[in-house]
Order: structure tokens, then sequence, then C-alpha cells
């Protein structure tokens, strides 16, 4: 059966001795959609994340995949199912170069094709403009571009499903735009989960929104839906 | 982009050189360079794990008395010939190796250390204990005629010399070929950032498993090798002290480069034939040494080379 949600869980909780992280989420996302998670801090939005993509053992819950259940897979083996994943603190091979930083993203997945794994890392540093870094030792580049480079990371993966951990915290104005537009031109060839604080960047990027708070799911909808949900305002600015 | 030779170059002009050297070194040398060169590829296999995974064992004697022991008992017992009882030293390497692996890989960091020390303990006290295979400390003699390889007398110095010399250029050529290789990059990235390697979707358990196994058999090779030629086996080579130098080795010589094991081994053996000329302390000297590379050049002497002069060396 061919399932119109990429992703979705159901009744996904994760508990640290009494304290619930994550309570009981059903999540569906579907193929194609940008969307955005977000919440107050400690609303459990990298937890839940960390349960999607395997990082983090669920307690109790499902979490299905491209059509199967991934509940019990190790974090690697759901990446080789097409998942990719940014760290909410950039995560790259610090001492190796750019290109060597790519290349092992895209020959996992394309094992054994030299052409092919030469082209995904050209596309991939392209769609970021690092394309003139290639030699840089990633850990010797500014911390805007080894964002830049983790997203390529993931870009060279060619995943179905991108999740990406506050993209562009410690990003500059200029950046942000540009992260923006790179998110918009990936709409249509991959789904993407973005977790986000900057407010303009999940209005005027994401297609769909969803609202933790408490581990909970506070609210879902459009942009403008969650602009003007009431329940998500005070969890923002605090009930009166 | 423009394929670079000079690693090649580097690797070849190695091996060429290694192949001559008999003919121009004086005897007292050319068996110290036997010797060396099988201790090297004792190196190398532990720079497998060390260099390029970044696991530190405290444990290698284990694998490399289980290709010493595999080689001399089934020699001494069980009647084999040199190629046979190869095989079998290989194979207890490995099948050693993959136990010690797949138990100590559940610890990481120091517990790492301290689980491979206490296996290659329990492996040493084995070696005791089975005294009467063993004969313990004292070891035991492999005979010059059961040192005969298809017709090849291994006991006589050229034969010696010329055999240590083509192991040592097939291992240093296979593990080019393997750090190289998307294998050898992907031990890097663990090496460098285990939990991104993970999240790019690599079986970093696998991969480690598989960086234990290569390291031990190459321990278990050395240690065979050495049996073979030297014609001796004893519980000396299982004790911390054989697991304690090939980590000063790789150390010196330059940890994760392919030049280095070979660099180090000479450059200690070396050190420590001329100290112990001149004082019984040359251990002491060892340590001074190994102080003050740690000071000054923590990449080891091929990675002062890499930094400085040569960052194409594989």
């Amino acid at each position: 059966m061919a399932s119109v949600n990429l992703l979705s869980t159901k009744g996904v909780s994760k508990h640290y001795s009494g304290l619930m992280a994550v309570n009981d989420v059903d999540f569906e996302l579907p193929h194609g959609q940008i969307r955005a998670l977000i919440g107050p801090n400690g609303a459990g939005k990298t937890t839940f994340v960390g349960l999607l993509s395997g990082r983090i053992p669920a307690t109790t819950g499902s979490v299905f995949f491209d059509g199967q259940e991934v509940t019990t897979l190790p974090a690697h083996r759901r990446m080789s199912l097409g998942m990719a994943y940014t760290f909410q603190i950039t995560s790259v091979f610090s001492k190796l170069d750019v290109n060597e930083n790519v290349a092992l993203a895209a020959r996992r997945v394309h094992a054994g094709n030299r052409a092919a794994v030469n082209e995904a890392i050209e596309q991939a540093l392209l769609k970021v403009n690092l394309q003139d870094y290639r030699k840089q030792i990633a850990g010797d580049m500014s911390y805007g571009h080894q964002r830049l480079l983790e997203i390529a990371m993931g870009l060279a993966q060619s995943p179905k499903l991108f999740i990406l951990d506050e993209p562009t915290q410690g990003l500059t104005a200029t950046e942000v735009d540009a992260f923006k537009k790179l998110i918009k031109e990936l709409s249509g060839e991959t789904t993407i989960l973005l977790i986000e604080h900057n407010m303009d960047v999940v209005m005027s990027t994401a297609e769909y929104i969803t609202v933790l708070n408490f581990g909970e799911v506070l609210a879902e909808g459009t942009p403008a839906v969650i602009r003007n949900n009431d329940a998500v305002q005070a969890a923002y600015l605090g009930k009166g | 982009m423009r394929l670079d030779i000079r690693p090649a170059l580097l690797h070849i002009i190695v091996i060429v050189a290694l192949l001559g050297l008999y003919s121009v070194l004086p005897e007292y040398h050319s068996g110290n360079l036997a010797r060396i060169l099988v201790l090297a590829v004792y190196a190398m296999g532990f720079n497998i794990l060390f260099g390029y995974t970044g696991l530190l064992s405290l444990g290698h004697a284990l694998f490399f008395a289980s290709g010493m022991y595999g080689l001399g008992l089934s020699i001494q017992f069980l009647g084999f010939t040199p190629i046979p009882a190869m095989f079998a030293g290989l194979v207890c390497a490995l099948i050693v190796s993959t136990v010690v692996g797949f138990l100590a890989l559940r610890t990481s960091g120091v517990a790492f250390m301290i689980v491979t020390l206490m296996f290659a303990q329990a492996g040493f006290l084995t070696v005791l204990a089975a005294g009467k295979y063993t004969r313990g400390d004292e070891g035991f003699v492999i005979q010059q005629p059961d040192r005969i390889l298809l017709g090849i007398d291994l006991s006589a110095a050229d034969n010696r010399y010329y055999f240590a010399a083509i192991l040592f250029s097939i291992c240093f050529l296979a593990l080019w070929f393997v750090v190289r290789s998307g294998f050898g990059r992907t031990l890097v990235a663990i090496r460098e950032n285990e939990e991104r390697a993970q999240m790019l979707g690599y079986n970093v358990h696998r991969h480690k498993l598989l960086a234990v196994i290569i390291s031990g058999v190459l321990a278990g090779c050395s240690g065979a090798s050495y049996a073979l030629l030297f014609g001796y086996a004893g519980a000396t080579f299982a004790t911390v002290q054989y697991s304690i130098l090939p980590l000063l080795w790789v150390l010196v010589g330059g940890a994760g480069t392919t030049i280095g094991p070979l660099i180090g081994t000479v450059f200690m053996f070396y050190l420590i034939d001329f100290a112990s000329e001149y004082t019984s302390a040359y251990m002491l000297v060892a340590g001074v040494v190994l102080i003050g590379v740690t000071l000054f050049a923590p990449q080891g002497l091929a990675g002062v080379l890499r930094k400085r002069l040569m960052p194409w060396l594989p």
C-alpha cells in the first residue's frame, strides 16, 4: 500500500525517569512537504527528531518511514533508508577538507561508483555555494560556512527526508536569506522537516507547521493558521 | 581532479630500496632490518586501529602471540609445514581478534583500553598455564628443518631478509590500498567524528569490528612470521611490553600515515640498540624520546613531514 505519508509516528514517547520529554505524539508528514517544527525552548523538538532519526530510542510508540516500521532500527539503518540529518550543534569532520566531508556523505549512497560520487559532491557544493572551498579544512571555515557544509553533506545523500535541526542558528542575515532560497529550491525534490526558531524563516519557507509544547503537539496548520492560533501565542508569549 | 602519483612513487621507492638494501648493508644491520620489517608489519596492523580508526588497544600482544603460537604449536605438535602452519597462525589471530573485537567494542575510550589489556593478560596467563605445550617463559625453538618453505631455508640470513622484505611490501601496499579506499576513509571519519559518521548512515560498529580484525590478523601475521624466521616462540611476546611497543613505534613514526610505522620501528629499534651499548637503562632513553616526540611532534615523524613538506603523504 503506497502511503501519502513519508513519515509518521503513533503514540511516540520519550520519558527520562519521570520527565516526559516527548509524550504520546501522533505525527504525519506527507511526501514532498516542507514542514516546520516549532515550539518554545525545552518543548522537546530535538528529542522528537531524535526519535525519528533513531539517535534516541523511543520509550513507547512506533515510527514509520517510507512504508515500513523503523522503530527498532538503529540510526544508521534509518539514514540508509533515505533520511539525512543535520545537527543542532554543527557537526562536520573538522580536520578533513570540504570535499572529503561531502564525499563521505555521497560515498555511502553511491558506494563504488566514483562518477556518481563526484557528481553528487559537485551538485551539493553548488547548491550551497561552497564550490570554491573544496580544499579548505572544514574546521578552519567560518561558522556559517560549516553550517552550509553540513547541509551539503545532507544534500549529497539525495535524501527522501531531510531533517534540519535549527539550521539558521548563528547565520548572518545574508546567509539566512540564501538558506531560505535554498529550501525553496529544494521543495518538490525532497521532504523537509525543519526545526527552527527564526519565525521569519518558518513563515516564509514552511508549507505546514507543527507546534510542540511540553512534549505534546499543541497545534498544527498552515503558517496563517498557526500565526493566529491563540494557544500558540500563549505558549510563546506567556499567558497574561 | 588530476591523479597524484607521489604517494605511489613513495611506496614503490620504499619497496625497491628495501629489496636492494640487503646487498649493501653489513650483515649485522641486514639481520636487524629483517627483524624490524617483520615488527613493522605488527606496527602497521596496530596503526590501522589506532592511527586510522582512533581506537587504542593495549592488548595487541594477544594477536601477535596468537599468530606466533598458531604457527609454532602446529609445527611442533601437528607436524605442519610452513605454509599450513602460517595459515594456522592467521586463522588463530582471526578467531581471537573477532572474539575480542566483538566483546571489547561494547566499550569505548578508556574502557576499551582496559578490556583489551585484560584480554591480553588472560592470553599471557593462558600461555603460561599451558606450559606443558608452550614451555611458558622459556619458550621453544622451531628447528631449522621445520623452517624450509618450498625448498627455501628461512634460517639462512639472505632468505630471511627477503621473506621479511616481501612480506612487509605486500602489507605496506595492501594497507595503502585500504586507507585510500572508501572503507579506509570511513575509518578516518569514525576517528574524527563517530556520531556524524553514524548519522551519515555508516554502520560504525561493523567498521570498527572489521578494523579490529584486520589489525589483529596483521599482528598475527607478524607474530607467525617472526616465529618462522627467527625460530623461536616464547611467552615474552605475549606480555604487556609487546602490547606497548607497537604503540610506541606508531606514535614516534606517525599515527595515521602508511609510512609512519616503518619509520617508528626503525627509529626505536636503533635507538634502543644504540642506547643499550652505553647504559643498561636504555628504556629511559626510549622514554625521554617518547616524551620529546609527544611534546614537540605529537603527530610523529611522518606526521611532521606531512604537515611541513609533504601534505600528500597518505
